[in-house]
């Protein structure tokens, strides 16, 4: 009985599971095998392509010292960290006004922002073109760091209105009565019972930055200022012989940021990408 | 001065000042980088402007030349292939998923972990991954191919209109498994046991369960993922550039890798500015609907 119902089980569960994890997975798998072989197995059609025959670590070696990688990763980061944190400190300001204050035009504010999140890159990056070179912001780390918020605000600034309305209002009501001014109230209450929702809110913009392409793209031109996705996209696909075995090390390096983050804070993240479909 | 900061507290203990004053950094970031490129976007359409030269107002000309340029139908015929015909492949494929995530399973936490990740990388950079994969000289899936005996010679995915699409159909619906996954698992989760118990001692199998209560209690959830998805997908740009910037010969162009095409290659951001904008009417039904619908439910 009990044998019958385990291998029910497994037929049932774990072996969808397991083609499900080889299908999802797949693309890094082979892009881990490739980025650790000589270019020579690369190349080499009578090997079997799905495993590594001699391992080498010359692919990594080579972005390091013969690409822009090393910059590559400077500047994504600098623009994620710098635009996540103006995006946080601008979405609280807006999520703390929509969820307890009354002002003029605060009522349809919340759904214009909400449908502001919906407005695309695609929708913008012409024009937008010409106001980074009006501005001279071109291969400046200012051109994403002030273009990426108008991405982020507008969901982030949603998930944590949502947040401070859990935040039951007779504390801040009790706190105002003792003379705490709103601005206190923000920072000393509301502020530090609502981490977890900031943290979801961090990790969703971190990245949202980290892995925008468009208009890294069209922005960051120059070799050395460009962002991980659009350096490796752009300048390790040159000529018509690739070098697979590095551009497969560089794909590989530029996504372990964002999976390591992601998986450390997981609980956070999936609430935060479920909170409006769980509320609707 | 004592009455001075007395007022400038009770300026910003009043709601409504408070209020503006809080909005602001936001909103200003909106202004001059969101609305403002909106409003010159529509402007820039209803001229002939080219990249270094102004141009001067042409009226809807930008639009009506679109209308008859066959590659652009080609264009707007991919994009709704791109993004509608692809989600009951991710929605049904996603139910899977969660349906599976939902029992209690060994190492469920990293399990999860792992299958997001093609929702959380870069799409740029998995779509390399696939670019390999689908190489017309180094692709695995040929080598698997021609080992099995099942064809003679390489395959080149990404050389053919049909094969191209399709392929890049897949990496979009691989890529939004997770997501549908993970959003209706939080669904399933948020379904009253009760319900399945009650349902079960009134005698219903496994398959009505699933269809009269389980289906019921995640529609709305579905619902909103599918709409969320065909307006992210309809709007998507990196995917494509990477697997096959639009070729062979313009083939398998949305609007964005097109405009992109015209505008920074083709150096008429007029033009291009009009292609974007054909998106915006298509964007705004979705958005207004997916609006709706949550007001309703909520």
């Amino acid at each position: 009985m009990m044998v019958g119902s385990d291998k029910q089980k497994t037929l049932q569960i774990y072996i969808p599971l397991v083609v499900y994890t080889l299908l999802l997975l797949f693309p890094f798998y082979w892009m881990g095998v490739v980025s650790f072989k000589p270019t020579s197995d690369i190349f080499d059609l009578d090997l079997n392509p799905f495993w590594v025959q001699r391992f080498t670590l010359e692919n990594y070696l080579y972005l390091f010292e013969n690409t822009e990688f090393a910059s590559w990763m400077w500047n994504t980061m600098v623009i994620s960290i710098v635009s996540t944190a103006l995006s946080i400190f601008c979405s609280i300001c807006i999520g703390y006004a929509l969820a307890r204050l009354k002002f003029p035009g605060s009522d349809f504010m919340g759904i214009g922002i909400f449908l502001v999140y919906l407005v695309p890159p695609t929708l913008l990056f012409i024009p937008m073109a010409q106001v980074i070179g009006t501005l001279n912001l071109f291969n400046t780390h200012w051109a994403l760091i002030l273009t990426y918020p108008t991405q982020l605000i507008p969901f982030a600034s949603w998930l944590l209105m949502g947040y401070f309305l859990t935040i039951p209002k007779e504390i801040e009501e009790s706190a105002l009565m003792d003379g705490c001014s709103r601005i206190q109230i923000l920072v000393r209450i509301v502020l530090p019972l609502s981490v977890p929702g900031i943290l979801s809110a961090t990790i969703f913009c971190f990245t949202l930055c980290w892995n925008e392409f468009l208009y890294a793209l069209i922005f960051m031109s120059s070799g050395d200022m460009k962002t991980i996705p659009v350096g490796t996209v752009s300048d390790l696909i040159k000529a018509d012989t690739l070098f697979w075995g590095s551009l497969m090390a560089s794909a590989l390096l530029g996504s372990v940021p964002v999976a390591f983050i992601y998986s450390f804070f997981v609980k956070y993240y999936v609430s935060g990408l479920t909170a409006s479909a769980v509320k609707g | 001065m004592n009455s001075g900061s007395i007022q400038s507290e009770n300026f910003l203990d009043r709601e409504s000042s408070l209020g503006v004053l809080l909005m602001l950094p936001g909103l200003i970031l909106l202004l001059v980088f969101l609305a403002y490129p909106f409003f010159l976007g529509i402007w820039l359409s209803l001229t002939d402007t080219r990249i270094g030269m102004p141009g001067e107002f042409i009226g809807l000309w930008n639009y009506t030349d679109l209308l008859e340029d066959d590659i652009f139908h080609q264009t707007a015929w991919n994009t709704m292939i791109y993004a509608v015909v692809t989600v009951p492949f991710k929605a049904l494929m996603g139910l899977g998923l969660a349906l599976i995530l939902n029992n209690k399973i060994r190492f469920s936490n990293p399990i999860r972990a792992f299958v997001m990740l093609p929702w959380i990388v870069p799409t740029a950079l998995s779509s390399l991954g696939w670019f390999m994969i689908f190489d017309p000289v180094f692709s695995p899936i040929s080598w698997l191919m021609i080992e099995m005996g099942l064809i003679e010679s390489n395959v080149n995915f990404l050389g053919d209109q049909i094969l191209a699409v399709t392929a890049i159909c897949w990496v979009n619906i691989w890529r939004g498994i997770p997501f549908f996954g993970i959003s209706i698992l939080a669904g399933l989760q948020a379904v009253p046991p009760e319900l399945h118990e009650q349902a079960a001692i009134d005698g219903a199998n496994k398959f009505q369960r699933f269809v009269n209560v389980t289906l019921p209690q995640i529609k709305g959830i579905l619902m909103i993922t599918s709409l969320l998805s065909i307006i992210w997908t309809f709007a998507d740009f990196q995917l494509i550039y990477v697997l096959t910037k639009g070729g062979p010969a313009n083939q398998t162009h949305i609007f964005g890798t097109y405009a992109y095409q015209i505008g920074l290659f083709g150096t008429e951001i007029g033009m291009a500015a009009a292609i974007t904008l054909y998106m915006f009417p298509i964007l705004a039904f979705f958005s207004i609907f997916l609006l709706r619908y949550m007001r309703k439910t909520a």
